[in-house]
C-alpha cells in the first residue's frame, strides 16, 4: 500500500527532474533570505545561478551541527517568524540544542513522511497507534503522532515512560502500532515478560515503528519474537525534519528515503568527496522542501550506504542500508576504529545474553582497556562456572574477529546494566574524563 | 546423601558477598557451609542452608540469580584419613569431581561434593 503512489513509485527520470527544480529554488530561496547560506556560498565561490540541476549539488559547501549551534537560535531559519508555526530541539547534552523552526508546510511535509511511512508498514485508519514516543521537544512524540493523525488512525499519545501504566493502555486499548525507539521497546517487551498480569495473547501490537537511534537486524528478531510482530524502522532527524525522513516497507529489505522531499548523498567523511554510489559513508542530507529551517548538504555523521535498485514493493525511492555506526560515535581504540553497534550485533548474535552491554574505554599506563559488560539470560546463570566461561570465550572469539580487537568481557548479575528509557547510553569513554 | 545446594551469581566487587549473608540472616535463614569460587570477573556463591525455599525467594526478590544443584553430602569422624578413603572410593568408580568442600562441625567433619554423576557418587560411598 502507498500513501502518495504518484511520487513513492516516480520513475527516476521525473524524480531527477523534480529534485533539480526543487533543488534550483531552494538554494535561491536560502541565498536569498539567509545570511548564512549567502556568505558560504559566496566563500566557496558559487552562485544560485551555478545550480542548474541536481547533479550541480556537489558544487554546494557542505553544513555541520556546530554551524547551527553557532548560528543559534534564528540564524540558519529561512521563513519570517509569522510563518513559523512550530519549534522543536534536539537533545544536546551539552550546551545549546539545535532548534528547529517549522512553517505549516513543514509540518505538512514531514506528516506526510511519516504517513507514508505508516502506510507502507500496513497501517490505515483502523488501527491504534500508541507512540510511546517522548512528547514535546523532540520530534519523536508529535512527528509520529501528526503521521498517524494524517492516515487517519486513532492515536494513543502514551508518550515514554509510566511503563506500567503503557502497558495497561496497550492492553485495555488493544494498541495494534507502536512507536517508540528500539530500547524503549526492548525494555517495554522485558517488561511485558515479566508482568505475571499480562499474557502475550493480551498484547494486540501488529507492528512497531522503531526508530530515534541505530538498532541492528539482532535486535530486530528480538523486538518481533517477544512482542509477535514485525518491527519496522523509521528514520528522522530534527535537523532535516523529524522521524519520517524515510522509513522501511513491507520488504524490510532497507529505509526508503522520501528523496523528494530530503535529497540524500554519502560522502567519505575523511575527504568530503561523494563516494560512488552504493559504497559505505556518511550520510549527507539536502532538504529540497523545507521552509522553516532548511539545511543545504548537511552532514549527519551517519555512516551508511544506499542502495538505488527498484524495490520489490514497487517503490522507486532510494534505499538506505542500516546505519553502522556514527562517524562521531567512533571509538578509537588502540587505533582501530570500534562502533558501538557492531559490539552490540555480535552479542545479539549469541542467544544466550541478553543483548543489554556496557562498554568501559580507559587509558591505564599508556595503554587503551576496552571492557564490554554483558548479561546472561536468568536461565544460563548457574552452578557451572566454565560453561559460563566458556560462553564468555566464545563472545570474545566473535567480538575479536568482527572489530579486530580483544574486549574484556565481563558476566555481570542479571538486570544489573542499567535499562535506558529514552536514546541508548552504552559507553562510558573514560579517556575522556583523565586525558 | 543427595541434598540442594544453592549457586548464587555474585559480581566480584567488595561487599556483595556480605551483602547476600546479610540478607539471608535477615530473613532468618541459616548457612551450615559456603566456598565462594571467583574468576577475574565474577564468583559463584555455593550455599547449603537450613531453609533452601526462603532463601531462594528472599535473594530472588533482591533480583539475585540464585539457582539449586545436587550435590553429595557426608559426614565423617573428624578423624585424619577418612576424607582420604571417601575420595579413593570415587576415584576408583571412575567419577570425576567437579569441586568439593568440607566444614567441621565439632567432632565430625560435613564433606559436600559435586560430581558429574551425583547419584553414582551417592552409590559408590555409601557402600
Ligand atoms: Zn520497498
Amino acid at each position: 500500500m502507498y500513501y502518495n503512489e504518484e511520487i513513492e513509485t516516480m520513475d527516476r527520470e521525473s524524480l531527477r527532474r523534480l529534485q533539480s527544480e526543487r533543488l534550483v529554488h531552494i538554494v535561491r530561496y536560502t541565498y536569498e533570505n539567509v545570511e548564512f547560506y549567502r556568505k558560504r556560498m559566496d566563500e566557496a565561490g558559487v552562485k544560485p545561478e551555478d545550480i542548474r540541476s541536481i547533479d550541480d549539488i556537489s558544487k554546494l559547501p557542505f553544513m555541520q551541527k556546530q554551524d547551527l549551534r553557532d548560528y543559534y537560535p534564528f540564524g540558519t531559519f529561512a521563513a519570517p517568524m509569522k510563518d513559523i508555526v512550530r519549534f522543536h530541539a534536539s537533545s544536546g547534552t551539552t550546551g545549546k540544542p539545535i532548534v528547529a523552526g517549522y512553517t505549516q508546510h513543514d509540518l505538512d511535509c514531514w506528516s506526510e513522511g511519516v504517513a507514508r511511512c505508516l502506510t507502507a508498514y500496513g497501517a490505515t485508519k483502523e488501527d491504534i497507534i500508541q507512540v510511546s514516543y517522548g512528547y514535546g521537544l523532540f520530534t519523536g512524540g508529535l512527528g509520529a503522532h501528526d503521521g498517524a493523525s494524517r492516515i487517519g488512525a486513532s492515536v494513543l499519545p502514551t508518550s515514554s515512560g509510566n511503563t506500567s501504566k503503557q502497558i495497561m493502555l496497550m492492553k485495555d486499548l488493544g494498541s495494534t502500532v507502536l512507536c517508540c525507539t528500539p530500547s524503549y521497546a526492548l525494555f517495554l517487551a522485558e517488561s511485558i515478560e515479566n508482568d505475571p498480569d499480562t499474557s502475550p495473547s493480551d498484547i494486540k501490537l501488529r507492528f512497531g515503528a522503531f526508530g530515534a537511534e541505530p538498532w541492528t537486524e539482532n535486535m530486530r528478531k528480538e523486538l518481533e519474537n517477544k512482542l509477535g510482530i514485525k518491527a519496522y524502522d523509521i528514520y528522522g532527524l530534527t535537523e532535516v525534519s523529524g522521524p519520517g525522513v524515510g522509513g522501511e516497507c513491507e520488504c524490510q529489505d532497507g529505509t526508503h528515503l522520501w528523496e523528494d522531499m530530503f535529497f540524500p548523498e554519502i560522502i567519505d567523511p575523511v575527504t568530503l568527496q561523494p563516494v560512488k554510489p552504493g559504497e559505505q559513508g556518511e550520510l549527507v542530507f539536502t532538504t529540497l522542501t523545507k521552509e522553516g529551517m532548511p539545511v543545504i548538504r548537511y552532514r549527519t555523521r551517519d555512516l551508511t550506504h544506499l542502495i538505488y535498485d527498484k524495490c520489490r514493493c514497487g517503490r522507486t525511492m532510494v534505499r538506505m542500508a542500516r546505519i553502522m555506526g556514527r562517524s562521531d560515535d567512533m571509538l578509537i581504540i588502540r587505533g582501530v576504529n570500534v562502533f558501538p553497534s557492531q559490539i552490540e550485533s555480535v552479542i545479539l548474535e549469541i542467544p544466550e545474553f541478553t543483548g543489554q552491554y556496557f562498554v568501559t574505554v580507559d587509558r591505564v599506563n599508556n595503554v587503551d582497556t576496552f571492557q564490554v559488560d554483558v548479561e546472561l539470560r536468568p536461565e544460563y546463570y548457574g552452578d557451572a562456572m566454565g560453561k559460563m566461561l566458556r560462553l564468555k570465550d566464545r563472545l570474545v572469539g566473535r567480538l575479536v574477529s568482527v572489530l579486530g580487537i580483544r574486549p574484556e568481557i565481563r558476566i555481570v548479575e542479571p538486570n544489573s546494566i542499567a535499562r535506558s528509557q529514552g536514546k541508548a547510553k552504552h559507553v562510558l569513554d573514560k579517556r575522556i574524563m583523565n586525558p | 546423601m543427595i541434598i540442594k545446594q544453592l549457586s548464587i551469581f555474585l559480581n566480584n566487587e567488595i561487599g556483595r558477598f556480605t551483602e547476600v549473608t546479610r540478607i539471608l540472616a535477615e530473613a532468618g535463614v541459616n548457612l551450615q557451609a559456603f566456598t565462594l569460587s571467583e574468576v577475574s570477573d565474577f564468583g559463584i556463591l555455593r550455599l547449603i542452608t537450613d531453609n533452601n525455599e526462603k532463601a531462594i525467594a528472599i535473594l530472588q526478590e533482591n533480583s539475585y540469580a540464585v539457582s539449586t544443584t545436587d550435590v553429595v553430602y557426608i559426614e565423617l569422624p573428624d578423624r585424619p584419613g577418612t576424607l582420604a578413603k571417601s575420595i579413593q572410593k570415587i576415584s576408583d568408580a571412575g567419577i570425576s569431581v567437579e569441586y568439593m568442600y568440607a566444614f567441621s562441625q565439632g567432632n565430625t567433619a560435613s564433606v559436600v561434593i559435586r560430581t558429574d554423576d551425583v547419584r553414582q557418587c551417592n552409590d559408590v560411598i555409601s557402600k
